[in-house]
């Protein structure tokens, strides 16, 4: 399953950034955002919307294969993380963090809780992807 | 206590002084947030008689408990600041994503004093904060140096900058935020000029608390879908402030010709249609906004082309109506030229619309101005917005003083058409139609500004109504309102909308969801309750906006010589003249009409004749004892 991005109905209010880090971390910490907004003003004047494809460039990068494919989704195991950051800086989004109280890294899960709050419609998953989880 | 960040910052320019005290719970209690902890600070803190000027003048940054949490627009901003286009209380917000950022960074409030002997930006990246050389920065355009310090400092930031008009301290110079949002009013980057300080930036990596977390995203999320269900979330949100445009031309309340009139006949070409046809890229919304009302785009004129956000509706009804500018593309590139100058385009607009009266009886000659200007001309609005943004001559200098200053010197009648109340520029809805609105601009706290109070609804259809639905439902101008509102009804209204709307400011959230699509008042109390853990009702929260309202106006009475009900008069044009043409021709309101309206207000209030709270007032609503010594003196 993967995020579809409509970057024109973007307003850059930032409200998926904050759904992300009260729903994952459970702190009202926008940084802790595991996606990104980028303003592009004054020109040419949009927003555009920066996340996890789940491309597996951070999974490349692990010299310990911490990061894991499972259902289709990238996960870190935080006990074979050697907090090294390779698969941050190799992030090619820009998307993932480096949770200041551990050093471990994270990365977005695919958890839906963006698409929820994007009051835009800006980020939703794609609909054949809903199908195949239906089925 | 939870929901706040619990620091309040204090910097001294001068002596560069940088403290961080604990932000009390007694000052959260009692004044909530944003424009209560902005108006309990300016009374408690200035020094009495101090000039806007001066380095003790205080320059506050104030933020609300819901300011930065999961909720519909939680990115209000306070500035406070005892006013130069006054001389009295003033407090001016704006959207954005400034005060979340603030409130990460752990601040709820920044107190600025002092004067930096340099030019200076404040820079605050959490714990760390300092006082920067702005060296290269001062002199360029709010949008230009925003850019620049987005480029040195990193997209992370946010930032507020003045351009040259607050360098150069002109009396209605703002303060400017994202490409586009501005604090507008009262000169607020006049007194940041004033203290050397081109900008304040500010990155937060920290988080916030609130007393339960999970409940208070799980309400957070029911109100996103709350908003996106009433009937104008899809209505609404298209045009924003923009799409009242063509309502308020057709019941006549239009400000057209420096106010002289109430209609104009090409509203159709600077409606929120025109802002989507001709001018919109994107959307542009303040922090956790589901109803953007920002619409940002490219304009181009004649005089050049430029990327600006807007412009909403009073910047359209000042240069479309009162200037009137015949195009959309020509409305936004007088917004473009304001932004980028740092002028409220409200006062900037207003001020040139009085010029070019001024210029057409003959009050002010050719040669001072530079050439002819004349309304509906580009060209000449262009012109005198660069004199009095840049004070390039003494016409220039005049005018950047704002219509009241200018009007006191031009004389010979020109004090009838500076429009304005207790020195501010009026906004765009034009009352004389409408003596509820007129009553809300005559006593609104910080002078004719429409945010404090905004009773079009009452006036025009005689009940208070969310702006979607009174738009979508006609004009019903077969009723006049005159002949339905008393003046104890119109004090009424106003005195409920003064005590709702402020409410917003010290919570730290827009009111526009309340305003323009009726999401209720009582959501609010319970987002506040769950997110400090502090019960509380809506009704707990007017009257504590009702006590603020109190401790503004004794701010004016403290700083001004016979303070009282001669300054809550609207120009003479309003009471004078008639409307002479347009749907409400024939329409005013007597100075005896005002008089009335004033005396109705007053004893509702609890206010004596002349417009002073009495002593009994001030003790029921909490604040005699902060009163004490001038009680005393009086």
């Amino acid at each position: 399953m993967n995020l579809i991005l409509h970057h024109q109905k973007c307003s850059g209010c930032g409200a998926c950034k904050l759904a992300c880090s009260i729903a994952n971390f459970l702190l009202i910490a926008p940084s802790r955002a595991l996606l990104r907004i980028e303003g592009r003003f004054p020109s040419p004047g949009d927003y555009h919307i920066h996340v996890c494809d789940q491309c597996g460039a951070c999974a490349e990068a692990c010299p310990v294969d911490a990061i894991v494919l499972e259902d289709g989704v990238l996960r870190i195991h935080e006990a074979d993380c050697i907090a090294c950051h390779d698969c941050v800086k190799a992030c090619p989004r820009n998307v993932m963090i480096i949770q200041p109280e551990t050093g471990i890294p994270a990365k977005c899960i695919l958890c839906g809780e963006c698409v929820l709050a994007c009051p835009r419609e800006a980020i939703f998953f794609s609909c054949e992807d809903i199908a195949k989880e239906c089925q | 206590m939870f929901g706040y960040a619990g620091k309040i910052l204090r910097i001294n320019l001068t002596t560069r002084e940088i403290v961080k005290d604990i932000l009390p719970e007694k000052m959260c209690v009692e004044f909530i947030g944003g424009r209560g902890f902005v108006a309990k600070t300016l009374y408690e803190e200035l020094p009495p008689g101090t000039h806007p000027f001066d380095e003790n003048n205080l320059f506050i940054i104030a933020t609300g408990p819901l300011s930065g949490h999961f909720l519909p627009a939680s990115g209000k901003t306070h500035f406070g600041s005892k006013s130069p286009a006054t001389g009295g209380y003033a407090d001016s917000n704006m959207g954005g994503h400034f005060g979340p950022a603030l409130k990460y960074a752990g601040y709820d409030m920044v107190v600025i004093t002092g004067k930096a002997e340099t030019p200076s930006f404040v820079f605050i990246e959490d714990d760390k904060i300092d006082i920067r050389p702005a060296a290269a920065y001062w002199g360029k355009g709010a949008l230009t140096c925003e850019a620049m310090m987005k480029k040195d400092l990193g997209e992370d930031f946010q930032i507020l900058t003045i351009g040259p008009a607050g360098e150069k301290k002109v009396n209605f110079a703002c303060i400017s935020h994202d490409f586009g949002r501005q604090a507008g009013r009262t000169g607020m980057g006049a007194v940041l000029g004033s203290k050397n300080i081109k900008a304040v930036a500010v990155k937060g990596t920290g988080s916030i608390l609130a007393a339960d977390v999970k409940k208070a995203f799980a309400l957070g999320k029911e109100a996103f879908r709350k908003v996106s269900e009433k009937p104008g979330f899809k209505g609404w949100t298209p045009e924003g402030t923009a799409g009242i445009t063509d309502w308020i031309n057709e019941v006549g309340a239009f400000p057209a010709r420096n106010f002289k009139t109430s209609h104009i006949g090409h509203s159709s070409m600077i409606n929120g249609k025109k802002v989507l046809e001709r001018l919109k890229i994107t959307d542009k919304g303040c922090y956790c906004c589901p109803t953007p009302c920002g619409k940002y785009g490219h304009t181009q004129t004649i005089l050049g082309s430029a990327f600006m956000e807007g412009p909403e509706f009073e910047t359209i009804s000042l240069f479309g109506g009162s200037c009137l500018l015949k195009t959309i593309e020509e409305v936004a590139y007088a917004n473009y030229l304001c932004d980028e100058l740092g002028i409220d385009t409200i006062s900037g607009a207003s001020t040139a619309a009085f010029a070019i009266e001024c210029f057409e009886k003959g009050l002010i000659a050719e040669k001072d101005i530079g050439r002819p200007v004349e309304f509906g001309d580009l060209e000449s609005v262009v012109h005198l917005l660069n004199l009095m943004g840049q004070r390039e001559n003494s016409l220039g200098d005049l005018l950047s003083q704002g219509v009241k200053i200018a009007s006191e010197k031009i004389k010979n009648g020109s004090e009838k058409f500076a429009i304005h109340v207790k020195g501010l520029e009026w906004t765009g809805y034009e009352c004389r139609n409408a003596p509820s609105m007129m009553l809300a601009y005559m006593t609104a706290d910080v002078g004719a500004h429409h945010n404090r109070a905004w009773v079009m609804g009452h006036d025009v259809v005689g009940a208070a109504t969310n702006v979607h639905d009174l738009i979508t439902g006609g004009t019903h101008n077969e009723k006049r309102p005159r002949a339905v509102i008393s003046p104890e009804d119109s004090a009424q209204y106003v005195i409920e909308s003064q005590h709702i709307r402020p409410a917003f400011d010290l919570l730290g959230c827009c009111r526009l969801q309340l305003m323009e699509l009726g999401f209720e008042v009582e959501n609010y109390a319970e987002l506040y309750s769950v997110i400090t853990g502090e019960k509380i009702t809506w009704e707990d929260l007017i009257r504590v906006s009702e006590k603020v309202w109190n401790l503004t106006r004794m701010f004016w009475v403290r700083e001004m010589k016979n303070f009282g009900r001669n300054m809550d008069y609207p120009p003479p044009r309003f009471y004078e003249e008639l409307i002479p043409g347009g749907p409400c021709k024939g329409y005013g309101i007597s100075l005896d009409d005002m008089d009335r309206l004033l005396d109705a207000y007053y004893a509702a209030r609890g206010w004596d004749n002349n417009g002073l709270p009495t002593r009994e007032t001030l003790e029921r609503v909490g604040l005699a004892h902060m009163m004490e010594p001038l009680l005393k003196g009086n």
